[in-house]
């Protein structure tokens, strides 16, 4: 290569840095980010609410995959988010500490020179006062309210507010910080969920979860080594509104395994914590209990089925997959907690609490499907190659017998999802979010003003204020009094 | 005393208030009116006509002195309605609204105090009675328990500190939108006559910079202070919730509008313009989002 093309592209790169991060390409990312936030608010997100993005693609196929190719449904996570994000990133390191480090430098700097000619400033007037000591007493004036003072041999230039630019500075380098600490959480962080039966013991290990993700550059063996046993879950609800009042969790939770357990209780905006790890109450429904006997009495199921929600009063859907029966056997359900029914709606809940409890199943036979590779969900049954035996409502303690076996409606029990958290990052978003306020009331409120003082054949007086902040005209009518002695 | 009885308090304190408002309403609709003054008995040009403020001065200060009143029933109304919920006056859009149009009372009264803008009454009485009234009506549920999400101190620091902003806000917006509005009459011809006593171009211009500037800063720590609670209710401080990407998106908008008047020197229309633009994404979080949105923001009680 020769030594032109090398200054060539040397030039051009520090070209496209000095374009990067420039401020206005600075803003112009920022308003890019807002605009590209957007599309996330409008359409439904993969991360937040998978189901809807289901539904999306059923109802529009042709459009949603369109619009999947656009990453429309994981707006956040797509890679021209991530661009604007990143270039957002990079410009503002670049523009911000240059600028930092030039503020630092001129952190003792004195004001400039006073102006040839006041007559021009702002607020420009002539003070009737001594010559010889007006320099002095208006020094020690000035010094005395905090200004900058540059004395020189027959003028005096004096500043204040040195502090909007630290705070403006310090402002951008926080909003840095905070980049700096989404990063870490998204790079080191982890992040899964797990439904748990009342009863039932939770070991913090990647198998207990029934969803699991890991930032990055974390590996598996960093889940803390904590246990937790689900003692019991109260939920109350308002009588009129069904709304839930209040959650309360009670787990035993030994961290780590096998130490003595400890008694915890776990609410909505009280997490368990373990060091960066956190431990929340996500959400939570009903898994009935049932038995399934085959057609010689024998046991082959018992147990609780952890059944989804669908409305405000519980009404829960889920399934029973019992493979090991010849024939295969599935159940569809409806849990009920406190039933009610009406012409339209058929049998439904009106209550989130059970107080009447009712188990609606529909009974399946034939191919299950679970060993064609395609991975089903838990609470749906894929009767595509199978056969309704019946359709039966039962009441607590109740069984059904439906030719092939029976099933027996024991009870029920609370699950909970917990939702498991590890954040490394966020304590330097929050340092960086506390920073960025007091940078940012520092900028905007402080008041950046030069005064002049001029000893001439008369003596005169003037002022600066940056960005036409109030004030400058009384500080100089105060000086300007005092001088006069009035 | 029952709940329902505080609740019933707080209803009265609200109607009252509505009463008030609509009287300080009348008054500074008077005192405009009523301003006008033929200074020639000839008249032959518009420009004959003066308002004369002198005249109607007290009609002003019935307005003002109304509004005060009114402000103190509004907040006697929300205090009463936490009262009667055993909860800080924030958990649905009804709740919301009351104080809304309290801080945006507040925000004016503060302006007033601080500016002299007696002359921003009229579109604040109508802006407010206008927000009470689609509250009470529309919006209207009864006094309730907060669901767990919301039971936390975050609650009454982040929502007090969204509203204010809000408030402040919205009364920026009245200001930038007078100011395009007077600036077109401008370039026609002189203003008319019940726009005489409305300050310069310029005044409005820096007024609505100011309060811009002035609550940028709580609407920043607004939604911090919402990034916070959503971590110890939701495991997350930031989830690209519809109500926060609107969050996000308002306090971009307004970061630019900053950067457009200090950095780059945008004044006059494009400025008010993009204020107009800035405050209209904050409106549109807190009517689209809350009634129309998902995500875990639906509390609005529809
Ligand atoms: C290359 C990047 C940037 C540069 C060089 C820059 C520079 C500046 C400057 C010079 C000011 C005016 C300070 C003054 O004159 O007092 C300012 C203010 C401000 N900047 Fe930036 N900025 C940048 C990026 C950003 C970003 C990404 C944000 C994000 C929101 C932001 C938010 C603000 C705010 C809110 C103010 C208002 C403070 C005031 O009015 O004084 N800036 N910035």
């Amino acid at each position: 290569m020769s030594a032109v093309n090398e200054l060539n592209t040397r030039g051009s790169f520090r070209w496209i840095w000095r374009q990067l991060t420039s401020m206005r390409t600075a803003i112009i990312l920022l308003l890019l980010m807002g605009f590209a936030a957007i599309p996330g608010s409008l359409f439904p997100q993969r991360n937040q609410n998978p189901m809807r993005v289901q539904q999306y693609f059923t109802d529009n196929p042709g459009l949603a995959k369109f619009l999947d190719r656009l990453s429309i449904f994981d707006v956040y996570s797509s890679p021209w988010f991530s661009a604007i994000y990143l270039l957002l990133f990079i410009s503002l390191i670049g523009c911000v500490l240059p600028r930092t480090i030039d503020h630092l430098r001129t952190l003792r700097a004195v004001p400039p020179l006073t102006p040839k000619y006041l007559e021009k400033m702002e607020f420009y007037s002539v003070v009737a006062t001594d010559k010889s000591s007006a320099l002095d007493r208006a020094e020690a004036y000035l010094r005395a309210s905090h200004f900058r003072v540059r004395r020189e041999e027959s003028s005096i230039s004096a500043e204040k507010g040195y502090i909007r630019e630290s705070g403006n500075l310090l402002f951008h380098l926080s909003l840095i910080l905070i980049l700096v600490g989404v990063g870490v959480g998204g790079l080191l962080g982890m992040k899964g969920e797990a439904i748990i039966n009342v009863g039932d013991r939770f070991i913090n290990t990647p198998t207990s979860y029934d969803s699991l993700s890991f930032g990055k550059f974390q590996g598996e063996g960093s889940l803390p080594p904590f246990a937790l046993t689900v003692k019991s879950f109260t939920a109350k609800y308002d009588l009129q509104t069904s709304a839930p009042m209040d959650y309360t969790l009670t787990v035993e939770a030994a961290n780590p395994v096998g130490s003595a357990p400890k008694t915890q209780v776990i609410k909505v905006n009280h997490p368990l914590t373990y060091g960066n790890t956190n431990i929340y109450l996500q959400a939570n429904g009903y898994s009935p209990v049932v038995t399934v006997r085959n057609k010689s009495g024998d046991l082959v199921f018992k147990g609780a089925v952890v059944f989804l929600p669908q409305d405000g009063n519980l009404t829960s859907i889920g399934a029973i997959k019992l493979p090991d029966m010849s024939p295969q056997i599935g159940f569809v359900g409806s849990f009920i907690p406190t039933y009610d029914r009406s012409k339209s709606r058929g049998a439904f809940s009106s209550f989130p609490e059970v107080l009447d409890p009712r188990l609606l199943l529909s009974v399946w036979e034939g191919n299950l499907g679970l060993d064609t590779g395609n991975p089903q969900s838990v609470y749906r049954l894929d009767t595509s190659k199978m056969k309704r035996l019946g359709l039966k409502q039962l009441v607590l303690g109740e069984s059904y017998d439906f030719g092939e076996g029976s099933i027996t409606f024991n009870g029920y029990t609370p699950w909970v999802n917990l939702q498991i958290v590890d954040d490394p990052g966020k304590l330097y978003s929050l340092l960086g979010a506390t920073l960025a306020i007091l940078g940012l009331l520092a900028s905007l409120f402080t008041r950046q003003r030069r005064i002049w003082i001029k000893v001439g054949d008369r003596v005169e007086i003037a002022g600066l204020a940056k960005n036409g902040a109030p004030g400058l005209e009384v500080e100089i009518r105060v000086l300007k009094n005092l001088l006069e002695e009035k | 005393m029952t709940s329902a009885n505080w609740a019933y308090l707080s209803n009265y304190a609200i109607y009252s208030s509505m009463v008030v408002f609509t009287i300080a309403f009348f008054a500074h609709a008077i005192e405009v009116a009523f301003s006008l003054r033929n200074t020639d008995s000839d008249v032959e040009s518009a420009s004959t006509t003066k308002f004369d403020f002198t005249r109607t001065e007290k009609s002003g200060r019935i307005g003002t002195s109304m509004m005060i009143l009114g402000f103190i029933l509004l907040l006697a109304g929300v205090i009463l309605r936490g009262v009667s919920a055993g909860r800080v006056p924030w958990g649905n859009m009804y709740e919301f609204s009351i104080t809304g149009a309290l801080a945006f009372t507040g925000a004016y009264l503060f302006a007033l105090w601080k500016f002299k803008v007696r002359w921003l009454g009229l579109p604040v009485v109508i802006a407010v009675l206008l927000t009470l009234g689609t509250a009470i009506t529309i919006l209207y549920v009864k006094s309730g328990p907060l669901v767990p999400a919301l039971k936390s101190t975050w609650l009454a620091i982040h929502v007090s500190a969204a509203i204010v902003s809000g408030g402040v806000f919205l009364l920026a917006n009245c200001v930038a939108a007078l100011y395009l509005y007077l600036d077109r009459v401008e370039m026609r011809g002189p203003r008319p006559k019940w726009a005489e006593r409305i300050p310069s171009l310029e005044t409005l211009d820096q007024l609505s910079y100011r309060l811009v500037a002035f609550v940028f800063p709580l609407w920043t720590f607004a939604v911090i202070a919402g990034a916070i609670w959503a971590e110890s209710a939701w495991g997350r401080y930031w989830g690209w919730d519809p109500k926060e990407t609107w969050a996000f998106i308002t306090w971009v908008a307004y970061a630019a509008y900053l950067h457009a008047r200090v950095t780059i020197g945008w004044r006059g229309r494009r400025a008010a313009w993009l204020c107009l633009f800035a405050g209209s994404t904050f409106l549109f979080n807190y009517i689209y989002v809350n009634i129309y949105g998902s995500g875990r923001h639906t509390y609005s009680g529809l």
